[in-house]
């Protein structure tokens, strides 16, 4: 019995789902009604449902983060800028360069393309500066995180873009006749094709492999630099999809808001996901449970009424609870405590 | 006596700076000559703000050709409300109207308008304008205008200075007023809807915490919202003036009360976001639906969401700040005192009046 539960508690996305189990523990107790669903309209509908809705784009976010933190050890932080100019061009594309339109001037899927292409456009450009020139990655993405906005006012004049047509609608809310949220298929799609990408073929071990010892898996016959380059193209085509996702749901490209800070929840999502941000090994599940404890934390904190002014420090509380749960630092302490215990129970039968 | 070497390389880098401005642009500079002695009597006269201001005034003014010359530094141009706020300088400081206008676009950011202030303090502008990004850090900036003697104004937010005399004037919209507005105007649709003693079941989704506009307008229909023991303020919550945020927290509105009865946007993107989540969650808004929404700010989208039946009510922030500015720049050419704190006129709009023409007319 002591020994299952050991292997449970020893397994690595243990504390990842343990903090989301506990978050969701709060509003078993304080809010029984936070876990019904019901179909309303024909769309599912409930507290679950949003967290799972809302926290789309984090997820997506995170797989692409996941493989830039493990192949470079380093962050991608223009993600949210990328955002913002992938928006940016779909609603200019569609609108025709006019700052609202009720029809579209050009096909849906060649805005989504388009923006797409412009996401992992950016992604290579960041891609170039690490892996080739080798430039820091923060400061090599600090670029576009500051350039990108300004890039994104630039295409939509610096205001915000309304696109007014139905089916646009349609990635952000559901997919008609369909009772789950779209944003949730296409991030699970998401996740799916890069897990499968990366457990049949090699590119999961090489980007591991570099992560770990670039010089060494050079001398093995990888290209660590081509890899590193199109970790951060996924990277970008993911912020990119992201984008497109946020730009739906308000049917608007918003140069200025939209998503805004979304790198730093990014790259807590890794860090929640037990992943660790000096590269190497990695998982993909771990940083998708992060994601979604971030918006459950969130969703949360606005069912149990707490005031805006005040979610930043319960925010701050848990993430720290969190992170400190899963430090090295933190598991040492808890393996010498076992120890002590183990051999004091030692001594005593020997006594 | 330290202060007298830094005053006196402040002359003389406003010379050098005056005599370059004045070989390239001739109808903006004033003489280097006439301006240097001006300063130095300026620096002598250090409490009396507004006679140095009339000293400096007279030499600059004579020297453009009787043309007032205005600095205006705007925030971005980020919103139709900022762009309508900009045009309404432009067209209001044209050169039939006797004034020359500098403008300055800042991106939104603090130091650009530094620079920019900097820069008009280098021309020697007559009158400089401010519509500042934060509130905080202009006291050395606002010093070099004082010292060079002139006049600020600002436009929108205000200034946190520990020195009032640093600025003339400030001109904006009455936040505190428009949450009045807002919470009368919501009684009276209540009473002719024959609404008035139901218990009313209320929701506000907030600004941004801290901003100017929340603050205020959260004031404002709480003074309202006192006054009717059958109002009921369920809960009040941030969306950060997006619309993504307004429908991510109307979504958990609706899931928390059954019966909501209003809902107060603190700007009208909020309110595009809270509609979105009322129709998703199957309940309708709007003058022939079950919740009331109002908003602020009166943006052109507001309109036509009016017009498609969606929102009741918005109030408006009145962005034609430049007629007052032209108001306040008149007295002091004239040698009046003004006002510290001038409010704009602001209206409302609601579903019962000629939205369609007014549409047509409206600049933002």
């Amino acid at each position: 019995m002591n020994k299952s539960l050991k292997n449970i508690t020893s397994q690595r996305l243990f504390l990842p789902i343990f903090c989301l189990a506990l978050v969701l523990l709060v509003n078993l107790i304080t809010r029984p009604d936070f876990f019904s669903i019901e179909i309303r309209d024909g769309v599912l509908y409930g507290f679950l449902i949003d967290i799972i809705n809302r926290a789309s784009e984090l997820v997506i976010l995170a797989v692409g983060m996941t493989l830039v933190v493990s192949a470079s050890a380093g962050t991608d932080i223009s993600v949210g800028a990328i955002m913002a100019v992938s928006a940016a061009v779909c609603c200019n594309i569609l609108t025709g360069g006019e700052r609202a339109a009720t029809a579209y001037s050009n096909p849906l899927i060649l805005g989504f393309i388009a923006a797409l292409v412009v996401g992992a456009i950016i992604g290579c450009f960041n891609g170039f500066l690490v892996a080739k020139l080798e430039i820091q990655p923060m400061v090599a993405t600090l670029i576009m995180f500051t350039a990108g906005r300004g890039i994104a006012q630039l295409i939509t004049d610096g205001q915000i873009t309304y696109v007014r047509v139905d089916s646009y609608k349609v990635l952000g809310s559901s997919f008609p006749g369909f009772p789950v949220p779209a944003p949730f298929i296409v991030s699970i799609i998401v996740v799916i094709l890069t897990t499968l990408l990366l457990k049949k073929t090699a590119l999961g071990m090489y980007i591991q492999a570099g992560g770990i010892n670039k010089k060494a898996s050079s001398l093995t016959g990888i290209k660590s630099v081509m890899i590193i380059f199109l970790a951060y193209a996924f990277c970008g085509l993911c912020s990119g999809l992201a984008g497109l996702i946020a730009s739906s749901r308000i049917y608007s490209a918003d140069a200025n808001n939209i998503g805004l800070n979304m790198e730093l929840d990014a790259i807590l999502a890794v860090a929640i996901g037990g992943n660790s941000l000096g590269g190497g090994k990695f998982s993909i599940a771990g940083s998708v449970i992060g994601a979604y404890t971030i918006q459950a934390l969130t969703t949360t904190l606005y069912a149990m009424h707490v005031s805006s002014d005040q979610i930043p420090v319960y925010k701050a509380i848990v993430v720290v609870i969190i992170v400190t749960l899963q430090s090295p630092g933190f598991a040492r302490w808890r393996k010498s405590l076992t120890q002590k215990k183990d051999s004091n129970t030692a001594e005593k039968g020997a006594a | 006596m330290k202060r007298k070497v830094l005053s006196a390389l402040l002359i003389a880098a406003m010379t050098m700076t005056a005599v370059g401005c004045g070989n390239k642009s001739a109808d903006t500079a004033a003489p280097a000559e006439t301006e240097a002695p001006a300063e130095a009597e300026a620096e002598t006269t250090d409490d009396a703000a507004e006679a140095e201001a009339d000293d400096t005034e007279a030499p600059a003014a004579a020297a453009s050709g009787d043309l007032i010359t205005v600095g205006y530094a705007q925030v971005g141009a980020e919103s139709d409300w900022r762009t309508a706020n900009t045009e309404s300088f432009k067209s209001t400081f044209t050169e039939e109207n006797g004034y020359k206008l500098i403008f300055d676009d800042a991106q939104q950011k603090q130091e650009n308008q530094i620079k920019a202030i900097r820069s008009f303090i280098q021309q020697e502008v007559d009158y400089i304008v401010v519509a500042p990004v934060v509130e905080t850090g202009w006291e050395t900036v606002l010093e070099e205008a004082k010292e060079a003697g002139i006049p600020v104004i600002l436009s929108d937010r205000m200034m946190d200075v520990s020195d009032d005399t640093l600025f003339e004037a400030w001109v904006g919209g009455n936040f505190v007023l428009e949450g009045e507005t807002c919470g009368n105007w919501l009684a009276d649709y209540l009473d002719a809807a024959g609404r008035g003693d139901e218990e009313i079941n209320i929701v506000t989704i907030q600004g941004t915490i801290g901003a100017s506009a929340q603050v205020g307008r959260t004031e404002g229909v709480d003074n309202i919202l006192k006054e009717h023991s059958n109002w009921n303020m369920l809960e009040m919550q941030s969306g950060e003036f997006t619309q993504a945020k307004g429908q991510e927290v109307m979504e958990s509105f609706l899931k928390s009360y059954d019966d909501i009865d209003v809902v107060i946007c603190e700007n009208d993107n909020e309110a595009f976001g809270a509609i979105d989540a009322i129709k998703a969650a199957g309940k309708t808004c709007g003058p022939d639906g079950d919740i009331i929404v109002v908003s602020f700010d009166s943006v052109k989208a507001a309109f036509e969401s009016m017009i498609a039946g969606d929102l009741n009510a918005t109030f408006e922030c009145n962005p034609l700040h430049g007629p007052r500015v032209a108001e306040i720049i008149q007295k002091l050419e004239a040698g009046e005192t003004v006002d510290k704190i001038q409010y704009v006129d602001e209206a409302y709009f609601d579903t019962s009046m000629d939205l369609e023409s007014i549409l047509a007319e409206r600049l933002y």
